[in-house]
């Protein structure tokens, strides 16, 4: 077993002890069960979750992440004064705490599901898609901003500041653009305002499975023809990918960089 | 097949009792379908049997049964109209039709019934027709449980299944319509019945009507069409129970009612369209005990449309319940349940004690910009909304429910 | 043992290290002293690769150090402050470490008993005191036998006893020929343990000698003084 895979396996045993992992299991479960035992059918339900989905999974990623990236100082500084790499060591951190997540959002959305609708449609393969997307992007950027920052509490403080601002206000100055620059033709701005943000990405893909992709008119058709064929799946893909690796990679370079 | 010729053989043996009967097919001197009407005087009975006849601009003249046993086939080859009727009391039944002409100058039809009142269609198919089945200037018929199929792929390249036009007291009941520009079409009708169809697939319309006051249409089904049903420039129309679904569309609608007056709508199912019902300059329509489920706007009423008047309808998980493009608002809700509220109701009597405001106001930006869309669902969004309902500023401040119900209305 | 040649270090505007040149000698024990903020930490850890600097060269045994990190075998790093995942055991840690340092801890049962260790390896880190845990800190910097020692302030926060056993510990080491670094505000200590002097000062080696030089050429009767002496 390598070096990476060691550091995986401590910090699921150091995670899994913090019983936090538990919690956030036990609420997707109960949320999704909930949602199915108050009678809605597997649509209503999938809509349901994907406002918990996009709303939840990034806030407890990256403040969660940040968390646990300064909580695992004493951690880093132990393993980096023994014969092991830094670049195994940071994504050992990182696939330790993303993957946890991801299986535990899986696991705890997944389970009820099959078992009140028996069967995982379309529509909820890509609400895990883009629930285990956002974990990996917004762990990834969590990671980040805790290399970058010495200071927790200003670590934690930007990852909330930064939440908002993906979750909300982006949307908000979204709105602003469009009714801004009302007189002009915007499809096209929209489709790729939609892809600068994972959190827009993974709605709009969540929203095109639906048949509310026939309310959208013009937008809707535009946004139905462009990541309905082969290549704007290509491109959400790659761009969620883009979206996963990229602050891992910038996290990866400052912590490679970093003094101890 | 022993049943229906026995059917036929007791129709046969009545019709005797009050004409001739001339027999039409292989087995009789009579070949042709054109021979055999030419033989007969009014009141007879022409009975054609089984097989095909290949034959067109056929004409009837006179009072006449017209009887297929064995579902004859009468196929006009694509090429001009196939029967013309221009006399009263003429029944047509156990046919099929197949292929009236496409013609950007004649309306050609398998069935064209001009001026020729106390007549039927029934139990027949008609397959690949540009119009099936036109009804001109007539009245008092009856078109019943018809097979329309169609096989239309442009909107210009083809006609109606049912086309009423001038006509009065003409009951269609109970046919099975798809493939067509519109399924059924009325134009300057009055008191009609049409009841018990289904109507789906169609390019345009599941029904289309204009200017056709004093009609009833219930307990049909209207699904899958390319814009829906659009009701126009009519008077006492009565609606109910029926179905309009899945029809899905950037211009598409369950129901569209313009420059409807004195109406009532009651009863109907609008489930899963674009838009359930569309009300455009719409006046005093009772809106009643309709179920709107899962549609993306439920209801879309244009500040034109008063005086109508919504209670006691279902609005169950739709994206938006009520779309409108003004402030002002002439129109009445009460009474109806919406999924939606979230009130709560202290003296159990069912009602909410808290009012409900169904226009959302994104719903009215995505009215003003179109691309906002892209916002549906986010967060932003979901906040707006709820700013706008504890504080109207842009939604109308009038449409209001004062009295939601609790629990679904029955 | 370990040559250092131009090296520099800066924290933002603050040079912390100014093209610092020194040599450690081996099999020797070398102290490395200097005021609060004088670079002894940031010394050792651009020893360890713990920090990154901006110039010049370290040799360890004729090895160049670049980001290669399997010159850490060697080295058993104790620092300052212990620094463990709460959470663990000792015993957890000790595991943890010869798993991932795919070495075993020759002396880890050793060492355990000499600190007196053996009723606290099970118990959560966090829940230990501050000297138990620099105790268990001195186990893991030990217990692979490394040919260098690197120790930041190795008795800080350690009850006299403790103290003295870790200093008879430094001493036996070095008998068996390990090169040791050692850091400690506490001269009196210094002069019992160590052979060479590295003083630091803004950033440079003031003064790099025996102790015993050190102290005849300020004339002064022990380290301390000799110190107070040579800083003001």
């Amino acid at each position: 077993m390598n070096t990476l895979l060691k550091i995986i396996k401590y910090q699921l045993h150091d995670l899994l002890r913090g019983k936090w992992v538990l919690v956030y299991t036990a609420v997707f479960f109960v949320l999704t069960d909930g949602l199915f035992r108050f009678g809605g059918d597997s649509d209503q339900v999938s809509l349901s979750l994907m406002n918990i989905v996009l709303f939840v999974i990034p806030l407890v990623s990256i403040v969660f992440g940040t968390m646990f990236f300064y909580n695992s100082r004493e951690f880093i500084e132990l393993l980096l004064s023994q014969p092991i790499s830094r670049a195994a060591l940071f994504l050992g951190l990182y696939l330790g705490l993303s993957l946890p997540l991801s299986a535990v959002f899986l696991v705890g959305v997944g389970v009820p599901f099959i078992y009140h609708a028996g069967f995982l449609g379309g529509a909820y393969w890509i609400l895990l898609l883009a629930g285990t997307s956002l974990t990996c992007v917004f762990t990834g950027i969590a990671f980040l901003i805790a290399v970058h920052y010495e200071q927790r509490v200003k670590g934690i403080g930007v990852a909330i500041v930064l939440w908002l601002l993906l979750a909300i206000l982006y949307d908000g100055i979204i709105m602003f653009i469009l009714f801004a620059l009302e007189e002009y033709p915007l499809e096209k701005l929209t489709l790729i305002l939609s892809m600068l943000n994972p959190i827009d990405l993974g709605r709009i893909l969540i929203l095109l499975q639906f048949d509310i992709a026939a309310l959208m008119g013009y937008t809707g058709a535009l946004f139905t023809k462009f990541y309905g064929n082969h290549i704007g799946t290509v491109i959400a893909l790659l761009t969620l990918g883009i979206w996963c690796a990229a602050p891992v990679w910038l996290g990866f370079r400052a912590f490679l960089k970093k003094d101890f | 097949m022993r049943v229906t010729a026995a059917i036929a053989l007791i129709i046969i043996g009545f019709s005797n009792l009050y004409g001739n009967s001339v027999h039409v097919g292989s087995q009789y001197s009579l070949g042709t379908v054109s021979e055999g009407i030419s033989k007969t005087k009014s009141g007879d009975t022409l009975i054609v049997h089984e097989g095909t006849f290949l034959e067109r601009n056929l004409s009837i003249s006179h009072k006449l049964t017209l009887i297929g046993i064995g579902q004859p086939i009468i196929d006009g080859g694509q090429i001009g109209e196939i029967l013309r009727v221009v006399a009263d009391s003429v029944t047509i039944e156990g046919f099929t039709f197949i292929g009236s002409g496409l013609s950007h100058l004649d309306e050609n039809a398998a069935v064209l019934f001009e001026e020729a009142h106390f007549g039927a269609i029934r139990n027949c198919t008609f397959l690949d027709n540009y119009f099936a089945i036109y009804i001109s200037k007539s009245s008092h018929c009856l078109i019943e449980n018809n097979i329309i199929r169609g096989d239309a792929k442009t909107e210009s390249r083809s006609g109606n299944a049912i086309h009423l036009w001038y006509c009065k007291e003409i009951i269609i009941m109970g046919n099975h319509i798809s493939g067509h520009r519109d399924g059924i079409y009325l134009e300057f009708v009055e008191n009609c019945e049409v009841m018990d169809n289904k109507s789906s697939e169609n390019l345009r319309y599941g029904l289309h009507f204009m200017f056709s006051n004093h009609n009833q249409y219930h307990d049909n089904q209207f699904y899958n069409n390319g814009a829906g049903v659009a009701v126009m420039y009519s008077r006492h129309v009565d609606m109910r129970d029926n179905l309009f679904a899945d029809n899905w569309g950037s211009a598409a609608y369950g129901l569209l009612l313009k420059d409807i007056y004195d109406s009532t709508l009651i009863n109907n199912r609008f489930s899963k369209n674009t838009i359930g019902l569309y009300s455009e300059a719409s006046n005093r329509v009772q809106i009643e005990g309709n179920d709107f489920v899962s549609n993306g706007w439920a209801v879309k009423i244009m500040a034109n449309s008063m005086d109508n008047i919504f209670t006691g309808n279902n609005f169950i998980s739709n994206t938006f319940d009520i779309a409108t493009n003004s402030r002002q608002n002439f129109n009445s809700f009460n009474q109806n349940y919406w999924s939606r509220y979230r009130g709560y109701d202290l003296d159990k009597d069912g009602i909410g004690d808290v009012p409900f405001r169904p226009v959302k106001l994104f719903s009215l930006m995505i009215e003003r910009n179109e691309p906002a869309l892209m916002l549906m669902r986010s967060i932003f969004v979901e906040l707006l909304d709820l700013a706008e309902s504890y504080i109207p500023i842009l939604t109308p401040a009038t449409l209001i429910d004062e009295q939601p119900r609790m629990r679904l209305n029955s | 043992m370990i040559e250092i040649s131009g090296l520099a270090k800066r924290f933002g505007t603050h040079e912390v290290l100014k093209s610092l040149d020194a040599s450690i000698l081996a099999n020797k024990i070398t102290a490395i002293v200097g005021h609060n903020g004088s670079g002894k930490t940031t010394l050792i850890k651009c020893l360890l690769g713990l920090d990154q600097y901006e110039a010049g060269t370290i040799r360890i045994n004729d090895y160049q150090l670049t980001a290669d990190w399997n010159y850490r075998a060697q080295i058993g790093y104790m620092s300052q402050i212990a620094r463990f995942p709460e959470n663990l055991s000792a015993r957890e840690v000790i595991t943890m470490i010869s798993d991932l340092r795919q070495g075993s801890p020759t002396q880890a049962t050793e060492l355990i008993q000499y600190f007196h260790l053996d009723d606290e390896m099970d118990k959560p880190l966090k829940t230990l005191s501050g000297g138990t845990r620099q105790k268990v800190n001195a186990v893991v910097s030990f217990m692979f036998n490394p040919d260098l020692l690197i120790l930041d302030e190795p008795t800080a926060g350690l009850d006299p006893i403790s103290s003295s056993s870790l200093k008879d510990r430094i001493l036996s080491e070095k008998e068996q020929g390990k090169t040791i670094v050692i850091t400690s505000h506490i001269m009196s200590e210094i002069q019992e343990l160590a052979d060479t002097i590295l003083y630091l000062l803004d950033g440079k080696i003031f003064f790099d000698g025996p102790v015993d030089v050190l102290i005849k050429q300020t004339g002064e009767k022990n380290l301390e003084r000799a110190m107070a002496k040579l800083m003001s």
